[in-house]
């Protein structure tokens, strides 16, 4: 590698694995959202991967091939528990539980010993590496992108429409909508990994409930036409307050106004809302 | 000790009960889980302690003052995010969606403004007499809290089944389109809903800051999950399951503190949310909202 | 021979109303069954129970013989059952063929690994998906307009959607719910042409007011009245039934009927 690149990586490593990462969340929010329903989980699904994956290598020493695939399982779980009894619920009673699931988690990592109460865990080593997120995330990109190009992406837009209809259809709604939850559950665990393990330490208050609705704004700003739209979303979302250094204080505002407008004025996010398909 | 903590309880349910009671009066009536109620909360501590410190009021004064600044504030900001969302008859997760966004934009001006910092009522807000009931040890704030919670809920109770007010919100409620017909102006209706729940919220937060003695701007959003769990074990949009389910979980998480462990009572809440969500969802008195046909 | 579709003692209640009562019902294969009965009499009650879109207080539902009582509305999709609104309801922002792609859904067996892989199985299907929805395209006279944007269609256009989007998995059974609501009498008549062209294909139970196309097109009429099954029979005979004019025009009228026919009176208009 070039010197010049090995120094810009260097100083914006952060930088770097922030936008893989938030890029990772912003599809883990896309993916629920792509079937109608709105989950608030991520923020919490990707606590749940960071500190079940940090106790994993520091606790138990478990090699890091087997620590990020583990990483999905209780995220996965807690998906389960939350979503199989809402599924035939409207809607509201999904977001609710997923709003409130962060704020417990979050008391409960500050009130129990074995999770660093407030001082978090730290000295997490640095197994995860940039390759591993931007390759993650590629990944995810193409599987969604060549799923929403399917019968079963039309079939999620459908469900996005008119979920009834979809169903009367033949659309399996009950089991699109828990398999969104549980792919959201697993990219936002997975995510949580990685960046526990560049950043070697994690705190109770990164993913509690403002990282939640921030992520929401991501995709809602960039829309959910293609898979592509939400991480562009999360890229302006994260390059922002970095390049206009007076922004890092209000960049909570900013993300709360961004949402207001949006589901106000701009239904469609930047990229619009459909995916455009080859009548193949 | 047990009836102690029994009172204690009893007390901190009281204002769950107060701040889900305007939450669900919300739901009831406008169809809106209005995630701005939390602020409401934060904004009624934060004006009441504004008046204690800068001007001296004492809480009794204090307090119904910031409940009807935080029914104005709510008129004012449930106009500017929901108007344009009922006219359209947007679905209810845009309205969940606008007022997340507006909630945390709202809350992270008011911490950029006044810091994060917990701030407690200035000592001469309250008497900190104390009475003794046999074992039981009451304050004066203890029994302020009392008061109000029963005037509040006594005077909604009355609005709701003993005025025409009342009668006109109720049919707003169950039929927005016939209420219009029917020559009530819902617009007005509604706006006076927004203002009682604000000031239900308001009165909670100066209640519950005066509680714990601690009040700051995100206190409100803390306050949500447990506003959450009330609403739906007690039926969404139920007033009656409200004050049970708040006075329940109040008296639960007491019990749990000093008898369990404390570290579990924050999760006490949520674990009774999914018991509630896989058994019984419609709650104690409600239908639950099943995905419409 | 097997009816298609059986409905034995349906009944469906909501606090303080019978919207459907003790349905007793037999629909053979072949021909166009029509459902009628005066507003409120529970017909549209009746198709959302037969879609599985609300579950039955008491009763059972058979399609082909199989017991559907507590199928979900998709897994009757694919049993063959199909469906159109009384208030359109296609996927306004998508294509027409899209549209008419999802009404396939329930044929199509590839799983998310062969879509993702894009498997020689998952390209066959779609192909062979894209021939079927325009076959049922052609069949409603929408195949020019497939790459339109299916909310800018025209009404009637819409309804022709809808039914295209119901019949591309050819289905058995198929439920059209007021077809002809708010077409002027050019567009009904295209309409009944296209249901007649359906004969053959699949078997029709629809629901409708337009007595004119009812008695037009239909073999069999069933009467509905407060939920009550009041009458079945042929179209020519349902308009005679004392039970079914008294349902739709009162019990006076039908007196006075009555009465003016035995005095040998014609009775009033």
């Amino acid at each position: 590698m070039p010197p010049w690149l090995d120094d810009f990586l260097w100083t914006y490593q952060n930088l770097v694995h922030a936008l893989g990462i938030n890029g990772l969340l912003a599809l883990s929010m896309y993916v629920v959202l792509a079937v109608g329903q709105l989950s608030l989980g991520q923020a919490a699904f990707m606590g749940l991967g960071a500190y079940s994956s940090a106790l994993m290598t520091l606790k138990l020493k478990l090699p890091f091939l087997l620590v990020l695939p583990l990483s999905a399982v209780v995220p996965v779980a807690f998906a389960l528990a939350i979503g199989v009894p809402t599924l035939r619920l409207s809607g509201v009673y999904l977001a609710i539980a997923t709003i409130g699931l962060g704020e417990v988690l979050r008391a409960v990592y500050l009130n129990v010993d074995l999770f660093g109460g407030a001082l978090g865990l730290s000295g997490i080593p640095e197994r995860g590496e940039a390759w591993m997120i931007y390759g993650l995330l590629a990944l995810a990109v193409l599987a969604l992108w060549l799923v929403g190009r399917s019968g079963i992406g039309r079939a999620m837009e459908a469900m996005r429409e008119d979920e009834t209809a979809a169903q009367v259809m033949g659309v399996p709604v009950g089991r699109y909508k828990m398999g969104a939850l549980l792919a959201s559950a697993v990219l936002a665990g997975l995510a949580g990994c990685l960046s526990a393990h560049v950043s070697s330490f994690i705190g109770p208050n990164e993913y509690g409930f403002e990282p939640a609705v921030t992520i929401l704004s991501y995709v809602l700003l960039g829309g959910i036409g293609t898979p592509l739209a939400p991480v562009l979303g999360a890229w302006v979302l994260t390059l922002l307050p970095e390049l206009l250094r007076g922004f890092s204080d209000i960049r909570l505002v900013l993300n709360g106004v961004i949402i207001v407008l949006a589901v106000l004025f701009l239904p469609g996010g930047l990229l619009g809302m459909r995916m455009k398909r080859r009548a193949a | 000790m047990l009836a102690q903590q029994l009172v204690n309880g009893v007390l901190l349910g009281a204002t769950y009960a107060l701040f889900a009671l305007g939450f669900t009066l919300m739901f009831g009536v406008l169809r809106v889980i209005n995630l701005t109620y939390g602020f409401y909360f934060s904004a009624g501590a934060l004006v009441a302690l504004w008046l204690a410190r800068s001007l001296g009021w004492p809480v009794w004064a204090a307090l119904p003052a910031a409940a009807v600044a935080s029914g104005v504030l709510a008129v004012v900001l449930d106009w500017v995010l929901l108007t344009r969302l009922r006219r359209i008859q947007a679905p209810e997760l845009s309205s969940l969606m606008v007022t997340l966004g507006g909630v945390l934009a709202l809350y992270s001006a008011l911490t950029s403004w006044l810091g994060p910092d917990i701030r407690r009522l200035p000592p001469e807000a309250i008497s900190a007499e104390a009475f003794q009931v046999g074992d039981i040890r009451i304050t004066a704030a203890q029994l302020l809290i009392l008061a109000a919670t029963a005037v509040l809920v006594g005077g909604l109770l009355l609005l709701m089944r003993g005025t025409r007010l009342g009668l006109a919100i109720r049919a707003m409620a169950e039929k927005p389109d016939a209420a219009q017909l029917m020559g009530i102006n819902t617009g007005q209706a509604a706006a006076l809903v927004s203002f009682i729940s604000g000031c239900l919220a308001g009165a909670g937060g100066v209640l519950i800051g005066l509680n714990f003695n601690a009040i700051h701007p995100y206190m409100g959003e803390q306050m949500m999950l447990r506003g959450f769990v009330v609403i739906i074990v007690g039926g969404l949009g139920d007033i009656r399951g409200a004050l049970l389910a708040g006075l329940a979980l109040g008296v639960i998480e007491v019990l749990t503190a000093g008898f369990v462990s404390s570290s579990l009572k924050e999760a006490v809440a949520f674990l009774i949310l999914v018991a509630v969500l896989w058994t019984r969802p419609s709650g104690l008195f409600g239908r639950a909202v099943m995905r419409r046909a | 021979m097997t009816p298609l579709l059986e409905l034995q003692g349906l009944t469906r209640r909501y606090s303080g109303l019978v919207a459907v009562d003790a349905v007793d019902m037999q629909v053979m294969p072949g021909g166009v069954h029509a459902v009628i009965g005066p507003n409120g009499a529970g017909k549209t009650t009746l198709f959302n129970l037969i879609s599985g879109l609300v579950p039955p207080s008491a009763g059972a539902i058979a399609l082909a013989g199989q017991d559907v009582t507590r199928l979900a509305p998709d897994r009757r999709a694919a049993l063959g059952l199909g469906r159109t609104f009384q208030n359109i309801r296609i996927f306004s922002g998508m294509t027409v063929l899209e549209n008419a792609l999802t009404g396939l859904h329930a044929r199509l067996g590839a799983g998310l690994l062969p879509t993702v892989l894009r498997l020689p199985r998952f390209k066959a299907e779609e192909r062979g998906a894209v021939v079927r929805a325009r076959a049922a395209l052609d069949l409603v006279g929408l195949a020019a307009k497939a790459d339109w944007r299916a909310g800018a269609l025209s009404y009637g256009d819409q309804r022709r959607l809808e039914i295209a989007r119901a019949m591309a998995p050819e289905p058995r059974l198929l439920l059209l719910d007021e077809p002809a609501a708010g077409m002027n009498p050019a567009e009904t008549e295209g309409l009944a042409t296209l249901v007649r062209s359906l004969r053959g294909s699949t078997t029709v139970l629809l629901v409708e007011h337009d007595m004119g196309f009812v008695m037009d097109i239909s073999d069999r009429v069933t009467v509905l009245n407060f939920g009550k099954l009041i009458f079945e029979g042929m179209p020519a005979q349902v308009r005679a039934e004392p039970a079914v004019i008294e349902a739709y025009l009162g019990h006076k009228v039908a007196a006075r009927l009555a009465a003016g026919a035995k005095a040998g009176v014609r009775g009033a208009g």
